[in-house]
């Protein structure tokens, strides 16, 4: 990232999805969804259970192929792409699985260092301090021989995002990044993600049904639905609470509260 | 990238021109800072105005020259960096939480002695406990009174009886041509190869068909369960049932202990089969003897009490491969690794057990004269 990309306010276009449908065999899960995600975004994939929202992850992130459909990241065509530049492509995106997704067997310096010795060209000594700053930055300092089961759950998606941070990516999508955690963990992640998204420009791509999260860190969003297998809601989650597109999204960004209540 | 520094007046002015990506050979931050104290400087600013491009690295030495320098009383001030790695700096030097220091300090040698014995007590009590629980739902099966489901004891019967007769044959084929072959070899300096009809049939329908089929499903069904159970346990399946009060050595250990004490004795008619017609491969085919006279000698050589020490033998093995796996299964810790440490210590521990019981279940026969 350059000082002059920071300052600029114009943004460029991350990830142009053009009509996605995900599908399992002949079980369709959403249709024809197309959304732009713009650089240094916070961008939201909300909706109920079983809408597909994970489903699109895993196409976004090139662990399943869209059924029909398109995706470019940073002006390449990551569906079309050879599996080398597919693999170069994800090398500037981080994930942070659902539950952290750690290596048991390894402690929590050797599971950041992983893609640091395989993907750069920094020194041992090099490594191993950068490490300490990726689990600095996300409030794990000193946790570096801690194994994955001698920390909490919280502690654990932390590390998993200091893993994800690990290369620098462009891009960082996360997996419903705050389920399991309680309200004061939840918060601290979500501030944890707005100061990263700010200090580091990176853009992130979270699956969440958080109210709470959504609206405090999302700044666009697409809301999926699993009866119309459709987007049926796009923009920044305060704006879509303001002036609801459906019933559908009013019902969510609502719990379900009545219009005229 | 470039890295100049000014001093005057007890201050150091950093100045960070042009890019700093993957940058590997920056100045040391320790010695940086050790100069700075030798010099009685005691401030750091930066002129970061020609900064280009950036990435963690420059992260890495800003970070650990401000943790440093606070240390020394230095004042490292971050203030004229560009605001994001300013923010970012602040954000990894915030300590959310410190971590309890972790003892790995060594018992000495007695203590440690006492430690691992008490350590082989309790694991030898759990497992004579599972033995128990195991016994007594075998008594609430016979009853009809186990909570299992007929599924799930079907399920596993059909895994471990027709799934497993394309390995079964494969081995036993080939055990009965090796042991031929083996035979042969010493047989034939005197003459009397066509013992070798004798020599599979005996080794076959006694021990070697048992044991091929002990080793064969510790491998196969046996690690199936421990990796199953283990993984039932990582997913809390296992504490489910047991908060819904119902014992696991009924849901779990009794329809894969039953199913494949059940499969095991057939199996190793099969093993014993196929064990015999591999013989009769290397007999007729290399041996020449005609299979007329092969098969004389086999019947000659085949006693109902070999096959039934055979048959004992694989029951036994059945028990001690099912509730190895199960007993790994459920005692299996909560991360991906345990399922993989419960698999092998099941498989190993079947092993064990088998020839451990070969050996005693050998000694009797022999002083019972069967």
């Amino acid at each position: 990232m350059t000082k002059d990309e920071h300052e600029q306010s114009g943004k460029s276009i991350k990830i142009k999805a053009t009509d996605i449908s995900v599908a399992y065999g002949d079980f369709v899960l959403l249709e024809n969804a197309s959304f732009e995600v713009k650089e240094r975004d916070i961008f939201i994939i909300m909706g109920g259970s079983g809408c597909g929202k994970s489903s699109l992850l895993r196409c976004l992130t090139g662990l399943m192929p869209p059924a029909t459909g398109s995706i470019e990241i940073s002006g390449v065509d990551f569906t079309a792409a050879d599996p080398l530049s597919r693999n170069k492509i994800m090398q500037k995106c981080g994930i942070l699985y659902q539950g952290g997704a750690l290596f048991s067997s390894m402690t929590l310096a050797e599971n950041i260092a992983l893609p640091l010795e395989q993907y750069s060209h920094y020194s041992k000594k090099m490594i191993a301090e950068l490490v300490s700053l990726k689990l600095a930055l996300v409030g794990l300092a000193g946790f570096e021989d801690f194994y994955p089961s001698e920390i909490s759950g919280g502690m654990k998606k932390r590390a998993g995002l200091a893993r994800a941070l690990a290369l620098d990516p462009d891009i960082l999508y996360c997996d419903e990044p705050s389920a399991g955690l309680d309200p004061i963990s939840s918060k601290l992640l979500d501030d944890l993600i707005m100061e990263l998204n700010q200090s580091l420009g990176t853009t992130f791509v979270i699956v969440t049904h958080e109210l709470a999260s959504i609206f405090t860190i999302g700044t666009n969003s697409i809301f999926l639905d699993a009866e119309t297998k459709r987007i049926m809601g796009k923009g920044n989650p305060q704006d879509l609470l303001k002036n609801p597109p459906n019933d559908a999204v009013f019902n969510f960004l609502t719990r379900g509260k009545d219009e005229n209540a | 990238m470039q890295f100049e520094q000014t001093a005057e007046n007890n201050k150091v002015t950093i100045t960070l021109r042009g890019d700093y990506i993957a940058c590997n050979n920056a100045p040391s931050p320790a010695h940086f800072i050790a100069d700075l104290k030798e010099k009685n400087i005691n401030k750091v600013v930066f002129s970061a105005k020609e900064l280009g491009a950036w990435d963690s690295s420059l992260v890495v030495f800003l970070f650990y020259l401000a943790k440093l320098g606070n240390a020394a009383d230095i004042d490292i001030n971050l203030k004229t960096l560009p605001k994001n790695l300013e923010r970012l700096i602040n954000l990894a030097l915030k300590v959310d939480r410190k971590p309890q220091s972790k003892h790995l300090s060594r018992l000495p040698f007695l203590e440690s002695l006492g430690e691992h014995t008490l350590v082989i007590i309790e694991a030898s009590l759990k497992s004579i406990r599972f033995v128990k629980g195991i016994l007594k739902s075998f008594v609430r099966f016979c009853k009809s009174k186990a909570i299992m489901r007929k599924v799930d004891f079907l399920f596993a019967l059909e895994d471990c009886t027709y799934k497993a007769v394309g390995i079964v044959s494969l081995v036993s084929f080939m055990v009965g041509l090796i042991l031929a072959f083996v035979g042969a070899i010493q047989l034939k300096a005197f003459g009397a190869q066509i013992y070798v009809a004798s020599l599979v049939a005996i080794g076959m329908l006694r021990i070697m068909g048992a044991i091929m089929m002990g080793i064969i499903m510790a491998g196969r069904t046996g690690a199936s369960y421990a990796a199953t159970i283990g993984t039932m346990q990582v997913n809390e399946e296992i504490d489910a049932l047991k908060t819904m009060g119902i014992p696991i050595s009924d849901f779990l250990v009794i329809p894969r202990i039953t199913s494949l004490i059940i499969a095991m004795p057939f199996l190793t008619i099969l093993a014993d089969i196929m064990g015999i017609l591999g013989g009769a491969a290397v007999g007729i085919t290399i041996l020449g003897i005609s299979p007329q006279e092969y098969w004389q000698y086999t019947r000659d050589a085949l006693a109902f009490n070999d096959f039934f020490v055979g048959l004992f033998y694989s029951i036994v093995y059945g028990f001690i491969i099912a509730a190895c796996g199960c007993y790994y299964g459920i005692n299996c810790g909560r991360d991906a690794d345990s399922v993989g440490i419960a698999t092998t210590r099941a498989v190993v521990s079947a092993i064990v057990w088998m020839i451990v019981a070969t050996g005693i279940l050998t000694v009797i026969f022999e002083v019972l004269g069967i």
